[in-house]
């Protein structure tokens, strides 16, 4: 298709809780939480962080790689289940953030850990009908567990935002593929504070059914066997889903471990399977053919088959890459962690 | 909890973008932006310029008893910066620890939370800095 991508940029805030702190307040075996699920540590939002903060630095850092004058962008789109209003879009105070406005179009997406890459999708669109020049499409959250819940060792802060368009592309995209269910696997109502989940259930009929359909559908779709794809990256809510899908569909680890970010930043949510692509990007040196599935609860899963161009690395290295977020950082106990999170209440 | 809204509305360009003014007349930079140069006055040329958010730390202060709504992040930074364009400018200095604040040492923009109208009301975001990791 026409329209690629043509810049990418990332953020993590700096402060981290790792899972053995959490472990230890709520009576747990640290080695069994870290063996299970192969997160040693997550990253938390500064106290005047928020998706909204998170969007306009990652925004900044994609626009920090090209020449790209910001009030050429038509459109931005902003996924997260952590908009900081119920009632006015995060995208707007990008857009003004950025210097995109007024001459564009903006709305915020919502479907769980997979609404960047939607936005991804929605930003294609227009750039191949040719509504628009550029589009830019983030996913960020700040995620939030309850106390004492599994969620609590994984649900992390971070985004990534991606302008497509197409011209001077750093990576092509071949071909986009959907797979979308209603399976109740994890939501949060309105006005509640904390997701609630269907434990084990988020497995087998929510992550895998839609990470294997989607990416084997993608791949049947174009003839493209596992071998033929340099790299791929999931959604990553632990270390072992993405591992175990990647494994199930006939991928080795030299493909799907650089794009495995979980580990050290925990589920950053909507901006997981995206900042596993940044890191991958920031790899590569043009040629390489990478797949990338999103999945969302509720539920449903974008996949993607991009061809890396000789371009990226003429941008990689003009903002942080994924490295740099990951050296520079302030560890929590679990106090101050609950100070941060809000999750102490003055009176 | 609404009167400051259209305030702060109109100072979004400034407090979101570093946008200040600069005199193409004297060279001048000005943040917040002004209208008029105080130079040059009515030969003054006033045109709109984004700054870098990159400076030096002119002086500093350590607040540890916070403002309203800033209780829970004491002690914290308040810096006056010299912006590489020339403008000095007040704002809070995070993700450092106070201890690690020095007179001259470089630091860059980012973007964040100020303040809110409580929880019902508007977000403030806008400029704060953060310590750099190398010279500007």
């Amino acid at each position: 298709m026409k329209a690629g991508i043509v810049s990418y940029g990332i953020y993590i805030p700096m402060y981290r809780i790792t899972a053995r702190e959490i472990a230890k307040i709520w009576g747990k075996d640290p080695k069994e939480i870290e063996n299970g699920l192969l997160i040693k540590e997550k990253s938390v939002p500064g106290i005047d962080e928020d998706t909204v903060t998170i969007s306009v630095e990652a925004a900044r850092n994609c626009i920090k790689r090209v020449r790209v004058d910001p009030s050429e962008i038509g459109a931005i789109f902003v996924g997260s289940e952590s908009h900081p209003y119920a009632v006015k879009p995060t995208a707007t105070i990008v857009g003004e953030a950025i210097g995109a406005t007024p001459e564009m179009t903006a709305a915020d997406y919502e479907f769980a850990c997979k609404a960047g890459t939607a936005g991804i999708q929605t930003s294609l669109g227009l750039v191949n009908s040719g509504m628009i020049k550029y589009g830019l499409a983030i996913g960020a959250d700040t995620a939030q567990g309850a106390p004492g819940d599994p969620l609590e060792y994984s649900a992390s802060a971070g985004g990534a935002a991606f302008l497509i368009g197409s011209k001077d592309k750093i990576a092509e995209v071949l071909d986009t593929y959907s797979f979308t269910t209603d399976t109740p696997d994890f939501w949060r109502r309105e006005g509640k504070a904390y997701p609630r989940h269907a434990g084990r259930f988020t497995g087998a009929p929510a992550y895998f059914k839609h990470i294997i359909s989607a990416s084997r559908g993608i791949m049947e779709r174009n003839s493209i066997e596992p071998k033929e794809i340099d790299y791929v990256v999931f959604h990553q809510p632990n270390g072992k889903f993405p591992m175990r899908a990647a494994k199930l569909l006939g991928f080795e680890k030299e493909q799907y471990l650089p794009g495995i970010v979980v580990t050290q930043i925990g589920n950053t949510y909507s901006a997981s399977s995206l900042i596993g692509l940044s890191a991958v990007l920031d790899v590569c040196n043009g040629g390489e053919k990478v797949l990338l599935t999103s999945f969302g609860s509720g539920a449903g899963s974008d996949s993607f088959l991009l061809e890396v161009t000789d371009k990226i690395v003429e941008i990689k290295d003009k903002a942080p890459k994924f490295s740099e977020f990951i050296r520079r950082k302030k560890y929590l106990s679990y106090g101050e962690y609950l100070k941060l999170s809000g999750k102490i209440k003055l009176s | 909890m609404t009167e400051g809204v259209a305030r702060f509305w109109r100072e979004i360009p400034h407090r979101y973008r570093l946008l200040g003014s600069k005199c193409d007349s004297c060279g001048r930079v000005f943040f917040p932006p002004r209208v008029l140069c105080p130079e040059c006055r009515r030969k003054g040329n006033i045109s709109r310029v984004a700054l870098s958010g990159k400076g030096k730390i002119y002086s500093y202060t350590i607040v540890k008893d916070g403002a309203n709504g800033f209780e829970r992040q004491v002690p914290y930074v308040i810096a006056l910066i010299k912006l590489e364009e020339g403008p000095l400018v007040a704002g809070q200095i995070v993700d450092c620890s106070p201890d690690e604040v020095e007179v001259g040492k470089p630091v860059e923009l980012v973007f964040r939370r100020v303040s809110e109208d409580g929880e019902e009301g508007i977000i403030y975001y806008g400029y704060k800095f953060r310590l750099a990791e190398e010279e500007n």
